[in-house]
């Protein structure tokens, strides 16, 4: 079979060939990586706050079961009715239905990425339901005909310039216009008009409450709230590890969710819902798609932890300089390429390789979830599993008969200086991909064995 | 004591001035060191690209040469840290006191020998490069990413007994050079990207020297500094620690 999507290096190589664009991306990811910085550093407990935030997820992943059916029961009793989908397929099937359901051909979003794992849009479009995304940054991009390239800043890839220009062409602003107070006004125009004739809106969900059977929502724009409000069937999509036990815990988590995401204090609106308003109809699908067989595998479960603040993608060297797209997968950076594997191996099997394992995402991870160590984890298993390319195992093949062996070692290390020494045109050429932007290291005569050996002798 | 130097097989074949001043150093200290002559590689190359399961030879070589060391000190935190995690062996009790004897040079120098004098000049302004595996990996200075109440750096520490020296603050102060192993080729353009942005930050910074714990982060930085014909150089740390007028 063969992959479909460009590979991570190929992807970034194409990002990498406007090297200011590229120092542009870098400068304004870095930027939110500072604002982070500045805010966590004011709370003393920070550190004490990401252990507690880490252990009650490590008990909501160990007790799964139990916390998702007291979530289920309370939300019934609150009038709320419970979907549960085992994948993508089923997920967009029941939000289609409900949309029939309510005799509507529209509905409006608000962000999700779980309706971008499942391709929510292009399944309702495909099925004539007319979508649209009622936040700012998802509104652009899908008016480009793009994905997200970030999980927290949908649009963060493109310029002022660059919305300009895609306003202009379709809600008509002025050409050339690029004051961003000038072009979110009219996206407000735009959007306000689309809430109040949709019956049907849906929402994401950032905490689902086992003991209340509510869920908490967390939005800058009170788009959520605006489309919620209006609508008279209101769908909240949630993969299952959304679920902590209590409403305390929103204590650790919104403390810590909006300074890692984007050095606020808190989101502008933490919006708390827990049953239908009179005559509304309130619906939850709870979406497995891949996460049990996630939850199953001992190294990786804990990648479940995930709260989505996306402060490894803002703090990942790799990724301020390839961008979002260069993922291939709705969730991208460091926290996509420990979640993709599990969801197809020879798809994603590039990505746990985009990254250095410098180990900065797992630093900034709110609730310290291993993600460097587990980046390595997965390039074991696929590797051992077959993904790697074959040249890749004949090299490395190679690579550990000589460097196992200390007589092959010291032979091919002496030829190697040789080589390097007195015909550097065999390495110092296009087809060496160290070369193409830096020196070789100058060999030297004598390695330190045989420095160490003739000094001895001395 | 007995101290076991275990020398990187790139720094052995292309650096040996980085190992002659780490031996130096250490026997400086008062240490009684040897060089076992049969060591190769620590296996993190076929490791990183997803092969451990191809590194059990060199894991094998490892142990056979450094069971009988009641330390190992090594000048790369890539490579510390790398038998710190993942060497095992079939003689596996040799294998688990070496994961807990091994030490990166500058933390060996503080933690064990608590160094508190050095008998070295070095009058050069010298940005310090964070190399991750030491910074973040074996903790050898506090991480930007962390809210920690006392700031400490072991490199710097020792750097700071060098006379003459000025260290300059980086923009980033430990931000990855891109060299990521055998990522280095495998994503050339971001890698090299990398090391081009983390090399501007010192030269923004009007350095004359940069410095590290780590060759293979100073390799990286080396070639981009080349190509670009700059007269800035790379040193190991250890070079530092044992310059002279």
């Amino acid at each position: 079979m063969n992959k479909l999507t460009v590979d991570h290096a190929d992807a970034a190589t194409e990002f990498n060939k406007n090297e200011a664009r590229v120092d542009w991306h870098d400068e304004t990811l870095w930027f939110v990586r500072t604002k982070r910085d500045r805010a966590v550093a004011l709370v003393p407990e920070w550190e004490q706050l990401r252990e507690a935030a880490s252990q009650i997820k490590n008990h909501v992943l160990s007790n799964m079961h139990d916390l998702l059916t007291q979530f289920e029961a309370n939300a019934i009793r609150n009038g709320i009715t419970v979907h549960w989908a085992a994948n993508g397929d089923e997920h967009n099937a029941i939000i289609h239905k409900l949309i029939q359901q309510a005799g509507a051909t529209q509905m409006v979003k608000s962000k999700s990425m779980l309706t971008e794992e499942c391709h929510l849009n292009k399944y309702l479009i495909d099925n004539g339901i007319d979508v649209i995304d009622s936040d700012l940054g998802e509104r652009i991009v899908q008016m480009r005909g793009e994905p997200p390239s970030h999980i927290v800043l949908p649009a963060i890839h493109l310029t002022k310039a660059e919305v300009g220009e895609t306003f202009h062409q379709h809600l008509g602003t002025d050409k050339g216009a690029t004051d961003p107070q000038y072009l979110t006004e009219a996206a407000r125009h735009h959007l306000r008009d689309t809430f109040l004739t949709r019956k049907v809106a849906l929402t994401g969900v950032n905490f689902a409450i086992a003991e209340t059977g509510g869920f908490v929502v967390c939005t800058n724009e009170g788009n959520a709230d605006m489309g919620a409000h209006l609508a008279d069937v209101h769908i909240a999509a949630m993969g299952f590890e959304k679920i902590i036990p209590r409403a305390e815990h929103l204590g650790v988590y919104l403390r810590l969710l909006a300074r890692s995401a984007t050095g606020q204090p808190i989101t502008t609106f933490s919006s708390h819902f827990h049953r239908p308003r009179p005559g509304q109809e309130m619906h939850i699908v709870i979406v497995d798609n891949g996460r049990s067989r996630q939850l199953g595998r001992a190294d990786f479960r804990n990648s479940l932890k995930c709260i989505r603040c996306a402060a490894c993608m803002n703090t990942c060297p790799v990724y301020r300089r390839s961008g979002g797209f260069s993922y291939h997968s709705a969730v991208a950076g460091p926290i996509g390429s420990i979640l993709a594997p599990n969801l197809d191996m020879r798809q994603n099997a590039d990505l746990p390789f985009a990254s250095t394992l410098c180990g900065s995402c797992s630093n900034v991870c709110p609730v310290k979830i291993d993600i460097h160590d587990q980046l390595y984890k997965w390039r074991q298993v696929l590797m051992q599993e077959g993904y790697g390319p074959g040249s890749k195992t004949v090299a490395m093949k190679a690579m550990a008969t000589v460097l196992e062996s200390p007589r092959l070692y010291r032979m091919a290390g002496k030829i190697g200086r040789g080589v390097l020494r007195f015909a550097p045109v065999t390495v110092e050429n296009r087809l060496n991909p160290w070369y193409n932007q830096r020196e070789m290291p100058e060999p030297p005569a004598e390695s330190f064995h045989d420095w160490y050996v003739n000094r001895k002798k001395e | 004591m007995k101290v076991g130097l275990f020398i990187p097989c790139y720094i052995d074949q292309f650096y040996p001035q980085v190992a002659i001043a780490t031996l130096k150093l250490l026997e400086k200290v008062g240490c009684d060191v040897s060089y076992p002559l049969q060591q190769t590689c620590c296996g993190q190359p076929m490791a990183n690209s997803g092969y451990e399961h191809l590194a059990g030879g060199c894991n094998e070589n490892f142990v056979r040469n450094f069971a009988d060391f009641d330390y190992i000190v090594s000048p790369s935190g890539s490579c510390t840290l790398h038998i710190k995690h993942h060497l095992h062996s079939t003689h596996e009790e040799d294998a688990a006191a070496i994961r807990s004897r091994i030490y990166e040079l500058t933390e060996f120098l503080t933690d064990v020998m608590h160094v508190s004098t050095l008998d070295a000049t070095f009058p050069y302004r010298v940005g310090l490069h964070q190399s991750c595996h030491g910074q973040r990996g074996l903790g050898l200075a506090q991480m930007s990413e962390l809210v920690v109440s006392a700031p400490f750096s072991k490199p710097v520490q020792l750097l700071n007994l060098v006379n003459g020296i000025e260290l300059v603050q980086l923009d980033r102060r430990d931000e990855c050079c891109g060299f990521g192993g055998t990522f280095c080729v495998t994503e050339e353009a971001v890698s090299a990207k990398m090391g081009k942005d983390r090399v501007a930050d010192h030269l923004r910074h009007g350095v004359n020297y940069i410095t590290g714990v780590d060759v293979s982060c100073l390799m990286h930085m080396e070639g981009i500094l080349k190509r670009a014909n700059s007269a800035v150089q790379v040193k190991h740390i250890a070079e530092i620690l044992t310059a002279t007028i």
